[in-house]
């Protein structure tokens, strides 16, 4: 019989598992954060365009969207889409830091069955966590998993972004995790968005990459990872899960402006399929973009295909190895057999996302030093640095 | 647990099924897994568990009926498994 992941290779009629991130705006300014986010695009999908994708979503019978950002509770409208989703049989999964999760928002979302909340946290402890995700948002994030286990909210998850820093944190996630009655889902970091710039710091390192294989054989299923680590079967025997990299196959995200891009890891042109605002919207797109038919083709495995772990690893994760200016065909960045390095050693240019909506950080200087009366340039006494 | 066959069975309410060229995708609101069926002729079992006095009606009723023992046999595997995923539940039959 043919395995099912050989059928998800060939692409499904209808995402399995698709993002959709609401706005480029975002309260925090995470060093890694995956899509450069910080400032609203004045270009953003409307409410009423935002719920023609719902229509969309709906009639493609996607079960349900993980809903990301920026921080998608800062647009105004975002409770209204979410009730409009769940009332059109979209379930909804959403990442936030918490900022908005109230007490009377928590019992809004414990009483509708279709919403899932992610609360981000990249550190168990506040300083591990601040000091990549900004201070103060620890205790941003905790608030919010009081209010929803207050409000009677159980399974949510605490999300988590693998770092060298935090990865020595795993069993006091999953207290922590367990303490308001949450999963844990740890997520790996990939070099995307402002991650490029600080993935060589961050990204785990090799003895670090087996204890997490480790601990993740030891927790099975108790513990989500979004599939994200199937690069890291190649230490012995598969993780639970896929092992399939699922762009444009099972999975896409439609980011802010409507732009369709093959993963959420890959906001690049290199892998924009189309916008939602196109005839034949976003199922269109799906169904027909070229780069979605390329991408659903027999891949061919390039330098990976002779290695003995190429059948669960796959060389690994596309995004991964763009971002940092590996070849497509060739293994992961973070390759376990170690083929990865000398690659990443002799890297050339990597390639910039397409897009960065972080915050600018202007320094304003308020009020100028005294300068001579008889100046004449109209920038003296300006710091200019 | 065991599956009885000669019980009435449904789909969780809160199963959402969506079918695919090779059978099916399920997915669980309640329990948020997914699921799979690996053919149609599955499919078409799940959607007749519904309205049938008893699993095994829905699976002898798949393609008029021309059923062998083992493709029942090979259902009643793959709706045990649903079973015990939460993915179906027992229901009273109809009077």
């Amino acid at each position: 019989m043919t395995a099912l992941v050989d059928l998800f290779e060939l692409g499904l009629d209808a995402p399995i598992c698709l993002t959709w991130e609401l706005t480029y705006a975002c309260n925090l300014s995470c060093t890694h954060c995956l899509s450069s986010s910080g400032r609203r695009d004045p270009r953003e999908l409307t409410t009423a365009e935002a719920k023609a994708v719902i229509d969309e979503l709906e009639a493609m019978q996607v079960f349900y969207v993980n809903i990301g950002g920026g921080e998608p509770t800062v647009r105004p409208d975002f409770w209204e889409l979410l009730d409009y989703a769940t009332e059109h049989h979209v379930g909804v999964k959403f990442s936030t830091n918490g900022i908005r999760i109230t007490p009377e928002i928590a019992r809004r979302l414990a009483a509708n069955d279709y919403v899932d909340v992610q609360i981000s946290l990249d550190g168990a402890t506040a300083t591990v966590n601040d000091a990549v995700r900004g201070e103060g948002s620890y205790d941003v994030a905790l608030r919010a998993m009081q209010n929803l286990a207050d409000a009677g909210m159980t399974n949510f998850k605490l999300s988590v972004v693998c770092t060298r820093h935090n990865l020595g944190q795993l069993d006091e996630f999953k207290t922590l995790a367990l303490r308001y009655g949450a999963q844990l889902r740890l997520t790996r970091l990939r070099p995307s968005g402002r991650g490029a710039d600080v993935w060589d710091d961050l990204h785990p390192l090799p003895h670090q990459q087996r204890e997490l294989y480790d601990w993740l054989k030891a927790n099975g299923e108790n513990v989500l990872t979004g599939d994200s680590f199937f690069h890291l079967s190649a230490f012995g025997d598969p993780l639970p899960g896929l092992n399939l990299c699922g762009a444009g196959r099972v999975v896409c995200l439609i980011d802010p402006v409507g732009d369709v891009y093959a993963c959420p890891f890959a906001i690049h042109d290199e892998f924009l399929a189309g916008n939602t605002r196109t005839e034949g919207g976003f199922a269109g797109v799906w169904r027909d973009a070229a780069l979605f038919r390329r991408l659903r083709a027999p891949q061919q495995g390039g330098a990976c295909s002779s290695c003995a772990f190429f059948d669960t690893c796959k060389g690994g994760c596309m995004a991964a190895k763009f971002f940092t200016g590996l070849p497509l065909d060739g293994p992961d960045p973070e390759c376990v057999q170690g083929y990865g390095e000398a690659l990443l050693a002799d890297r050339g240019e990597v390639p910039k996302p397409s897009g960065d909506h972080s915050h600018r950080k202007v320094r304003v200087t308020i009020g100028r030093p005294p300068v001579s009366a008889c100046e004449e340039s109209p920038l003296a006494g300006a710091d200019l640095r | 647990m065991s599956f009885d066959l000669d019980r009435a069975w449904d789909l969780h309410p809160q199963v959402s099924v969506r079918p695919e060229p090779f059978g099916a995708l399920l997915y669980h609101f309640g329990t948020r897994k997914l699921s799979f069926l690996k053919d149609r002729g599955l499919l078409s079992v799940v959607q007749a568990l519904a309205t049938a006095p008893t699993a095994r009606a829905a699976c002898e009723a798949v393609s008029g009926g021309d059923v062998s023992r083992s493709d029942v046999l090979r259902y009643e595997r793959a709706l045990a498994v649903l079973a015990r995923s939460s993915m179906l539940t027992e229901r009273s039959p109809r009077p």
